[in-house]
């Protein structure tokens, strides 16, 4: 690797000095937890262990607008730093997210004023209305567009950067050798294991090199973001319904610009079939190329949120449960051995996403022999037994 | 009831799965013995397709709750 290994370390060491100071960073005398009069609050009342538990984990599944490492319910503080919002209602409006105070109150910004709810943010109509809820308690209050900094995006811009760190770093240290050194020892051989055993079968020899860069941009990606949500960090990228419907978007745009010709007629013209047939074949063909890309997004995202809500329900274990010293070391070796298979299922759900994009790819563009055989056989005898 | 219901329908989703993944299982097992210097690719095939079956489980189950 091109970085020297005393810059890395001595980079290290700093961060890990200065890091801690984050979590004061919001001052402690932040807030006191405000039980709810307004509309807002209405389920933060005494409740049952379990739907406390619920609200936790459906907390931790959401994105937030805040990176809070851990806080203090009983008293009300919370250890983070706030991220910017940044909104767009008739002009770009940013501002620091503590000004919510963690959803409790409401911000004024430049006359408007918006509130948190469910780590969404809704506009009101003046200081003291409140959201007004239909009948699901759903708010219908109008949602100014949202571009702000969260935790999710974050953490994506955290992984491009790592990426591009490792990856560029990597290709420079091949101006001095062959042979990689340090962390590329451990990057080529599964840049090797995507390019021999994902892209080629499934791509072709010929055409596999254009897409190189996106099925290991996705794989690493991935898997990446997999492994930062197993971290107690709490960011939950990848278990975030748009971020795979994006992934998947790329795929399926991919397929579409680079399929040729004979992929088309497969879609509109299915060759060999009586006329009728053709006709009908093409709305379920146009329905088919959309499923696959929903397929991949779908499984990406079941999986890893199953995965966080089962981790989460067993440490939860702990606290709805009513034996403490018996539920307590049954409860972590599950969490324990839970996590290791979660692990590999991070590891499994980048290199599924990425191989099934390259085989959807190679359906679009490889060379099509089948129209010259059907054909052949059509004019030479039956074959008699 | 309708509690039931999902619980039901979730086990029926758990039912469809494991019997799929015991299938996949048993022919795998079946070809590494046949073959065992095959064993590599048929690991292979068999995470790969046991992943597209966990995808489809996981959606089933999720689009249920």
């Amino acid at each position: 690797m091109v970085l020297p290994g005393k810059l890395v370390k001595n980079t290290i060491t700093a961060l890990m000095a200065v890091i801690p100071s984050l979590f004061f960073a919001n001052p402690a005398t932040d807030t006191t937890h405000v039980q709810a009069e307004t509309a807002v609050h209405t389920e933060h009342g005494p409740e049952s262990k379990k739907e406390k538990v619920d609200e936790y984990i459906q907390h931790h599944l959401l994105d937030a607008h805040s990176f809070t490492f851990f806080s203090d319910e009983a008293e009300g503080k919370h250890y983070g730093f706030s991220l910017p919002v940044i909104l767009w209602d008739n002009g770009l409006k940013v501002f620091s997210s503590s000004k919510f105070h963690h959803g409790e109150e409401v911000a004024e910004v430049d006359g408007n004023y918006y509130t948190l709810h469910h780590e969404k943010i809704y506009k009101l109509d003046s200081a003291n209305a409140g959201l007004k809820l239909n009948e699901h308690g759903h708010p219908e209050n109008i949602r100014p567009l949202d571009f702000s900094i969260t935790k999710s995006v974050l953490a994506m811009l955290f992984t491009a950067l790592l990426m591009f760190i490792l990856f560029v770093g990597l290709a420079r240290s091949y101006k001095k050798g062959p042979i990689p050194t340090g962390a590329g020892r451990l990057l080529e051989p599964l840049i090797l294991f995507i390019r021999d055993e994902v892209a080629i079968p499934n791509i072709g020899e010929t055409k596999y090199r254009k897409y190189m860069g996106f099925l290991l941009t996705v794989f690493f990606f991935i898997w990446i973001l997999n492994i930062l949500g197993m971290t107690p960090l709490a960011v939950n990228v990848t278990g975030n319904i748009s971020v795979t419907v994006c992934l998947a978007l790329f795929t399926y745009i991919i397929t579409q610009l680079s399929a040729n010709s004979g992929y088309w007629k497969h879609i509109f013209w299915m060759p060999d079939v009586p006329v009728l047939m053709k006709i009908a074949l093409i709305p379920i063909e146009i329905l088919g190329t959309l499923t696959k890309p929903f397929a991949l997004l779908v499984r990406l995202y079941a999986n890893i949120t199953a995965g966080h809500v089962v981790i989460m329900s067993l440490l939860a274990m702990i606290f709805v449960g009513r034996n403490l010293a018996a539920d307590m070391p049954i409860s972590i070796g599950l969490t324990l051995f839970i996590s290791v298979i979660e692990l590999l299922v991070a590891f499994l759900q980048a290199f599924i996403f990425t191989m099934l994009s390259s085989l959807f790819i190679g359906m679009a563009v490889q060379d099509h022999h089948h129209a010259d055989d059907h054909d052949h056989h059509t004019e030479e005898e039956p074959i008699i037994l | 009831m309708e509690g039931t219901l999902n619980l039901i329908g979730a086990g029926l989703v758990v039912i469809g799965a494991g019997v799929g993944l015991g299938k996949i299982g048993g022919s795998a097992m079946d070809a590494i013995a046949r073959q065992p210097e095959a064993a590599g690719k048929i690991q292979t095939a068999m995470i790969i397709i046991a992943a597209l079956l966990e995808g489809l489980a996981f959606a089933a189950l999720l689009l249920g709750k």
